[in-house]
């Protein structure tokens, strides 16, 4: 493997140093051999290889939507060096067979590391628990269990996943979203907008209602429950008084839950169909708040690639989601740290250190300190571009960002010593 | 107007210049020879991916006393069944040289979404629960009728009752913006349940006291129950339903001097609305499926009538 010296880069505290990268490590730059490769880092900013915890990456099923090759390379276009893959796919990542062939998969084909998630229930059915030890146990090494685009929605069946997973340190990360006061063809933030739109409503208690019953379940089982996409105020305010009580919980927030609101979906255009919905601006605000005080604690893409057949259908009929890995970056600095509301520290915690703790990935939200694994992000924070959806490494064009100017930071994503992505 | 899609396409000029035509168009339907030149070859498609006996057969007769060559098609379930997305099965017939669709959805922003995709105009013939503006226009136009009639003046200051399930209804939402535009004031009737979100940000008043208001209105709208709301649990049963919100004999007798009734059909007899009202001298529901062509008519040459797509 070649090394390779990054030099004059700036840290997230501040400092400015140079990065010697050899055999997949961080090394002393004074070892480096006077040929090397050289990055000149000059006025850019080094930080942890970024985490996702929540991406679909619709392999096996849907390789016509997105593959592991295409959405791990969108993944270190944006500057991510691991990414979780959601479970349902086709089949169900839910034994663990299908566990270990995900990870080959991703060994094969990643751009970054891939991590396996597995899901809570027997094809994401809700009812009968999958093989949570068998997953937990396998070559995949799973922790993180999710049903995500459903909500594990019977109390009993979560109750006992909370429990089984506590075991070996799993983690139930909740797609929340109660199936009677949201049903399937609920698409639009209730609000003055569903109500005008003539869409059906998605009510903010639909998602904080079963955020309360989980952190209590956890409580009850002490064990750890992850609350992905958070979309609302009242969803946060359970989770930060269920931090007060010492309960278990963790949350993520999406790139777009912080930057995009409800009146997008004025004009029918399905690519901003999203489940949650995007959401008002007093909720994108509590999200931001969140974020910022660590009531959420990391942010999460829900990269969502879907085939253009799938979204040209009729609003309440196309497929919920939306891409975000490229740009999650872009848009957290608009958001958080161009505004003073975050500073770079608190942005490493939450897109690397924090998701990489969730699932105990041991190689992943490691500090730029010698010994530690190669797994750098090279940021410039003063580019800025125009997204264009076409020109996306994922497969799928369903970006919600098209068209608009925001940051484009990431200048080289390095993965266990490879440099993965460069401009 | 390109489109018209939403009753916000609609300002005053336009809106009174379309009821103005189809009172021309009117005459001609009471003519022995009914067809005008004046759409002589151009192509409209009615495509309705959801039934309507009265809608469709209303806009094709509208379209053939015009001479456009009007082709109907029941698109219910076809492209959908065999996974063709909304997309594919516009851009198939708009390859054929289409020069207008008339479009019936059961998705709301249906409409909006396939005169995003395609080259020829579109009009919305109903989107799901989102609007029906061409039903908001025929409706002006009988009560502008029944205004004349009985020299009551016009829409300005005039209160439009719009009474029943206001959550699911593309009639009311179209009602209000027209209505709204033409100077009326709107005042929504509904049980708590059926009364959408942010109702009160529409400009309208409010309530789900029909006696409250009813005295107090020029026009009351029934707007049709569905049968399956009945069984989604938005009231009890259809007898409370009939106490509380139906036009009843007794709500008959207590509406305002030289007040009308108005419902976009089809009723439930005996539900939102009495036989005593819907038959009473003063109900306009046959008037307003008269009213259906000749608005048809007039919106149609709006729209196809010039060679630039434009208002005359």
């Amino acid at each position: 493997m070649p090394s390779l010296l990054i030099t004059g880069a700036k840290l997230a505290d501040g400092t400015t140093t140079d990065l010697f990268i050899a055999d997949g490590v961080l090394a002393d730059p004074g070892s480096a051999p006077a040929g090397v490769e050289r990055i000149d880092a000059d006025g850019l900013i080094a930080i942890p290889g970024l985490v996702d915890p929540h991406t679909h990456l619709r392999q096996p099923g849907r390789e016509d939507a997105e593959t592991v090759d295409t959405g791990t390379a969108a993944a270190a276009r944006g500057g991510f060096t691991c990414v979780h893959a959601m479970a349902n796919l086709t089949p169900v990542t839910d034994t663990a067979e299908a566990a270990e062939f995900v990870q080959s998969l991703g060994e094969r084909d990643g751009h970054c590391e891939v991590r396996v998630v597995g899901a809570v229930t027997k094809g994401l059915d809700g009812e009968e628990l999958s093989e949570l030890g068998l997953m937990a146990n396998s070559r995949a090494n799973v922790r993180v269990f999710s049903d995500d685009g459903r909500c594990v929605a019977d109390s009993l069946v979560m109750r006992r996943a909370l429990t089984y997973v506590k075991s070996f340190d799993g983690v139930i990360a909740q797609h929340s979203q109660d199936p009677r006061l949201a049903g399937p063809t609920a698409c639009c933030h209730e609000s003055e907008w569903s109500g005008k739109l003539g869409l059906p409503g998605w009510p903010s208690q639909a998602e904080s209602i079963i955020v309360a019953r989980d952190v209590q379940l956890a409580e009850l089982t002490d064990s750890r429950i992850h609350v992905c996409h958070v979309s609302t105020a009242e969803s946060v305010e359970v989770i930060r008084w269920a931090k007060k009580r010492g309960i278990k919980v963790t949350a993520e927030a999406t790139p777009h839950h912080l930057l995009l609101d409800t009146p997008l979906v004025a004009g029918y255009d399905t690519t901003f169909k999203v489940n949650p919905p995007l959401r008002t601006s007093e909720h994108l605000e509590a999200i931001r708040e969140a974020l910022a005080d660590g009531t959420i604690d990391m942010v999460g893409t829900d990269h969502a690639p879907h085939a253009r057949q799938d979204k040209d259908h009729p609003f309440d009929v196309a497929l919920p989601g939306m891409i975000g890995l490229e740009q999650a970056l872009a848009v957290v600095m608009e958001v958080m740290v161009n505004t003073g509301r975050m500073d770079w520290p608190t942005l490493v915690e939450r897109m690397s250190f924090a998701p990489a703790r969730l699932g105990h990935t041991p190689t992943q939200g490691r500090p730029l300190a010698i010994g530690e694994p190669a797994n750098v992000t090279l940021v410039d924070p003063s580019a800025r571009a125009t997204v264009d959806a076409e020109q996306s490494r994922s497969r799928a064009r369903n970006n919600p960002y098209h068209g608009r100017e925001l940051p484009d930071p990431v200048m080289a994503t390095i993965w266990a010593g490879k440099v993965t992505y460069r401009r | 107007m390109r489109h018209l899609l939403s009753c916000r396409d609609l300002d005053l000029t336009t809106t009174t210049a379309i009821l103005d035509l189809a009172e021309e168009m009117q005459q001609v339907q009471s003519r022995p020879v009914k067809k005008l030149p004046a759409l002589r070859g151009r192509t409209i498609v009615n495509i309705f991916f959801e039934d309507s006996t009265r809608t469709r057969t209303s806009f094709e007769i509208a379209g053939k006393w015009l001479s456009a060559d009007t082709i109907n098609v029941s698109a219910k379930g076809s492209s959908v069944s065999k996974g063709e997305s909304l997309r594919d099965t516009m851009l198939t017939l708009d390859a054929m040289g289409v020069d207008a669709f008339v479009i019936r959805h059961a998705s709301s922003g249906a409409a909006a979404q396939v005169a995003s995709w395609v080259k020829a105009q579109v009009v919305n013939a109903g989107d799901g629960q989102h609007e029906h503006p061409t039903q908001a226009l025929l409706d002006a136009f009988t009560m502008r009728q029944h205004f004349a009639r009985h020299d009551l003046g016009g829409f300005e200051g005039k209160r439009v009752a719009i009474v029943g399930d206001v959550l699911h209804s593309r009639v009311a939402r179209s009602n209000v913006i027209l209505q709204q535009t033409l100077g009326s004031e709107v005042v929504l009737v509904a049980p708590p349940t059926l009364m959408p979100t942010g109702a009160d940000t529409w400009g309208c008043e409010v309530t789900k006291d029909f006696d409250e208001v009813l005295d107090s209105c020029d026009i009351v709208m029934m707007l049709r129950v569905q049968r399956e709301r009945m069984a989604g649990g938005f009231f009890p049963t259809e007898r409370e339903y009939t106490e509380a919100y139906g036009l009843t004999p007794e709500r008959l007798a207590a509406m305002k001097s030289g007040a009308a009734i108005c419902h976009p059909g089809p009723m439930n007899r005996g539900v939102e609305i009495s036989s005593a009202a819907a038959d009473a001298a003063n109900s306009l529901v046959l008037e307003q499926v008269a009213a259906g062509v000749a608005i048809r008519m007039s919106v149609l040459y709006h729209l196809l009538g010039s060679d630039e797509g434009a208002m005359h």
